[in-house]
């Protein structure tokens, strides 16, 4: 039984990291500035605890086939434990967990602990069951007031948000339903939700962050990769959440600089 | 005659139904959360299904729409954490064997007891009648994020499902609040003489662990689920800000959605532990006992499980690093939850300490217990991972959370359950379950368990979100399905090889050879009294403990196993 076992748990080990050192199943394309940071620590962690995971799952096995009753006749060692071992251990563990943190507390902050540069493209982005809104400032660089009863959803675009009309500053308000961003620039989100809880997810970006209602909240990234690239949500938002996806379109500074051109004169 | 003291009871009702009895209501516990495991694991079930056939119609449900999806892993969710996870290892196990391991006639309280069993019993049922209203059962997800859950118009699922399904959560806390009071009195009062804090069985410890959680956890989820209750139907604002839906307003203004998130897990982190905790008392328990060896570090073990305990209540913004919530705060979060995978580790490690140079014999609970630790391994590798905001960018809401939360809080807290049935069982019912039928089910489950959840985190790593009703919708998801495949498939062997287990209890219970008073040779005070045990538990001879609960293969002593009530241990060592 304890040879049995042994080969059980370490083919279960064994074929669990394969899948991982072979990344048959991985992220997708690292297409932002701090996606390369964000890997190169996933790797770092993976080494870390899959090291861990190998050779805890390795020693119970061996443990269990070891010291099965009937293996010899080795008295059993009447022991209540080893205090110093307990201690070089904790600390050991100490040290790997609080370091492996450290490590990546960098990258965490330049992600969320600055603003976005004053150069950033500023694009609001707007969660409602079961749709995003992307919204652009326009010339003026001012986004118009929205009201929530001038709200229709069933009309889409600037009626979607409610966008007042009346306010100058939203005659130039660009309101699309697909993310245009230009390449090598920083992008600056402005996340909002209209009704229920929202995650702007795009796992190419290395980006996620929950669109929560009442709250404008503000973040950024940087796309270095020009292509469309998939929006998921990923909060539970409702029975249409598995639908609730869109496409962020990285293009070059030129492209994008006429792409907005030609919806400013759309709307004109 | 102390207080708690009470007659044997005659009638069927007072013996078996409003029983006072603590052995009884463990086992009432124990065969409702038996019976909410199988309606639980038949939702997983539909939910494996329509993943993969995402047309087919289904028993009960008939063709599955998305919000019939989301109101099953709602449910599932629900009944899994609350009636399985919490109710069998601390209300089933813990009430039948809590006052007999520290050598007490009963609970402290009995009648306290009594109704703490049939409140939850009550919110069991409340819960189920989700199902059954106008609107079906909510679709907000076990979480209950606000405003999805606080807003009539949010969904469907989120009227009368939804109030009832918050009652349920607040009754459960109730009955869960007084079963607390219950073990934490009795553990510090009710104590044989001899049986010193430090040389209570570490079960004992779990038990009283987890009921000092559920005492600060529980409180705090029945004042959020009121309000809650009150945003729905009073028109308050707790937690809805000014909000539209589909473009129509709600009326509420000023609320913070966050507020909801924040209570719930200062509730819901410590509630994994509440689901873990018996388990690791119990699996150290049964290392020892089939290995024939003491614990390793008996004292590390117990200052690890209250170091988990106290640290349990600090991390609870780990589960909202994307919330929106300050990221400075996530920064203290995730030094703070690393800190608890130390006393995790410390754990690991003294249980392969224990298997060292022991004598193992593999019964069915040891296998259960090995299992145990793999698992747990297993599932807490992937917490370093979640606990860093950096890597929980990507990963939050994927199927790499699922993989840890089930591998870790679910199966491994199950395979605790199933490892204390069938260690307890001869205790319990005075029959042996039978050992072919055990072992071929702890292989499969052994087996299937990591074929259903290691391939999540591929699933996960790839992106792939969770609470998703179909995957074809994102072209990348969709590009996962053979993944989702297998985990099916694996699913169907996994669950179909339960019925082992049930089949075994029902059979062993007419028909399992006559069990012993002591048949593994354990040292605890439970195996020095008659099987089943009486009434009083130790028919009026109560005992004087004089030694730790692991003193196996002591040098010197005519057995290797020497009872806590037997003469003092004088090894030479």
């Amino acid at each position: 039984m304890g040879l049995v076992l042994m080969i059980v748990i370490w083919l279960i080990t064994l074929v669990s990291t394969y899948f991982f050192i072979a990344k048959t199943w991985w992220l997708p394309v690292a297409a932002s500035a701090a996606a390369a940071g964000i890997d190169h620590h996933f790797a770092t962690s993976f080494v870390l605890m899959g090291t861990v995971f190998v050779a805890a799952q390795l020693a119970l096995g061996v443990l269990v086939w070891k010291y099965r009753a009937g293996a010899s006749s080795e008295k059993v060692d009447y022991s209540h434990g080893n205090p110093t071992l307990e201690i070089v251990w904790t600390v050991l563990t100490a040290v790997l967990f609080v370091g492996m943190n450290l490590m990546s507390s960098s990258i965490w902050a330049s992600e969320r602990f600055r603003p976005a540069e004053a150069n950033a493209v500023h694009v609001e982005v707007t969660g409602m069951q079961f749709a995003w809104y992307f919204r652009y400032p326009g010339p003026d660089g001012k986004f118009g007031v929205t009201k929530p009863e001038l709200e229709d959803a069933s009309a889409g675009g600037e009626a979607a948000l409610g966008l007042d009309p009346k306010d100058p500053a939203s005659k130039d308000d660009v309101v699309s339903g697909v993310m245009v961003v230009p390449v090598n620039r920083e992008v600056e989100v402005i996340l909002r939700a209209h009704d229920v809880i929202h995650s702007f997810f795009v796992p190419a970006m290395r980006f996620k962050q929950d669109a929560v209602p009442g709250l404008a909240i503000h973040m950024h990234f940087t796309p270095i990769q020009t292509g469309d690239f998939e929006i998921a949500c990923a909060e539970l938002c409702g029975l249409g959440h598995y639908k609730m996806h869109g496409i962020l379109r990285v293009v070059t500074q030129q492209d994008f600089d006429k792409w907005l051109a030609d919806r400013e004169a759309e709307k004109q | 005659m102390d207080a708690h003291a009470h007659a044997a009871p005659q009638g069927f009702i007072r013996k078996y139904i409003f029983s006072l009895d603590h052995k009884v209501i463990g086992l009432q516990y124990f065969f409702l959360a038996l019976t909410a495991v199988f309606v639980g694991m038949f939702l997983s079930l539909l939910m494996r299904i329509h993943l993969i056939w995402p047309t087919a119609s289904l028993p009960f449900f008939g063709e599955i729409k998305p919000e019939t999806y989301l109101s099953l892993l709602t449910m599932h969710g629900t009944i899994m954490v609350f009636f399985v996870l919490t109710t069998a290892p601390q209300g089933g196990f813990g009430n039948y064997f809590l006052p007999i391991q520290i050598g007490a006639p009963d609970m402290a309280f009995p009648v306290l007891n009594m109704l703490s069993f049939w409140t939850t019993f009550l919110g069991f049922i409340v819960l189920l009648a989700a199902f059954f209203v106008s609107g079906g059962a909510p679709l907000h997800g076990w979480t209950g994020y606000a405003p999805l859950s606080a807003l009539q118009s949010a969904g469907p699922g989120e009227g009368l499902g939804a109030d009832l399904w918050i009652a349920s959560i607040a009754i459960f806390c109730i009955g869960a609040l007084m079963g607390a009071l219950n073990f934490i009195t009795t553990t510090l009062d009710m104590r044989a003489k001899g049986m010193t804090m430090m040389r209570m069985p570490l079960t004992v410890w779990a038990w009283f662990i987890t009921a000092i959680l559920g005492l600060l956890a529980f409180g705090v989820l029945l004042s959020a689920g009121i309000l809650l209750l009150m945003d729905r139907n009073l028109g308050t604002s707790f937690f809805v800000p000014l909000v539209t839906v589909n473009g129509q307003l709600t009326g509420h203004k000023g609320g913070s959605p966050l507020l909801w998130q924040h209570l719930f897990w200062f509730f819901g982190h410590p509630e994994v532990y509440i689901a873990i905790l018996p388990a690791m008392g119990l699996c150290s328990q049964l290392l020892s006992v089939f290995s024939r060896k003491p614990i390793f570090g008996y004292k590390a073990m117990v200052y690890a499980m209250l170091s988990i305990g106290f640290l349990g209540f600090m991390v609870w913004g780990h589960h909202m690093f994307m919330s929106g919530m300050s990221p400075y705060t996530a920064f203290a979060f995730s030094i703070m939850t690393m800190g608890i995978g130390v006393p995790s580790a410390i754990k690991t490690f003294n249980w392969l300490g224990t298997l060292w140079r022991g004598r193992i014999r593999f019964t069915v609970p040891m296998l259960f217990a090995i299992g145990f630790v793999s698992l747990f391994v297993t599932g807490g590798i992937s917490g370093p991972f979640l606990a860093q905001p950096v890597l929980d960018i990507y990963l939050h809401e994927t199927y790499f959370v699922i993989a840890h939360f089930h591998l870790i809080m679910g199966v491994a807290s199950i395979f605790g359950i199933f490892a204390a049935t069938y260690y307890w069982f001869p205790k319990m019912f005075g029959r042996m379950m039978n050992d072919t039928l055990g072992k071929l089910h702890f292989w499969l489950t052994f087996v299937g368990a990591y074929a259903i959840f290691m391939p999540m985190h591929y699933y996960g790593m790839a992106a792939g979100l969770r609470r998703y009703s179909q995957s074809t919708e994102v072209a990348y998801i969709q590009s996962l399905l053979p993944l989702q495949r297998f985990i099916t498939f694996a699913a169907f062997i996994t669950i179909a090889s339960q019925l082992l287990f049930v089949i075994n209890l029902f059979w062993s219970l007419w028909k399992g050879k006559q069990a012993s008073d002591n048949p593994w040779e354990a040292t605890t005070l439970e195996w020095i009294t008659a099987t089943p045990p009486p009434h009083d538990n130790f028919a009026g001879q109560t005992p004087v403990v004089h030694n730790g609960p692991y003193e196996y293969s002591v040098p010197g002593a005519p057995r290797d196993f020497v009872m806590q009530s037997d003469a003092p241990v004088t090894a030479a060592h």
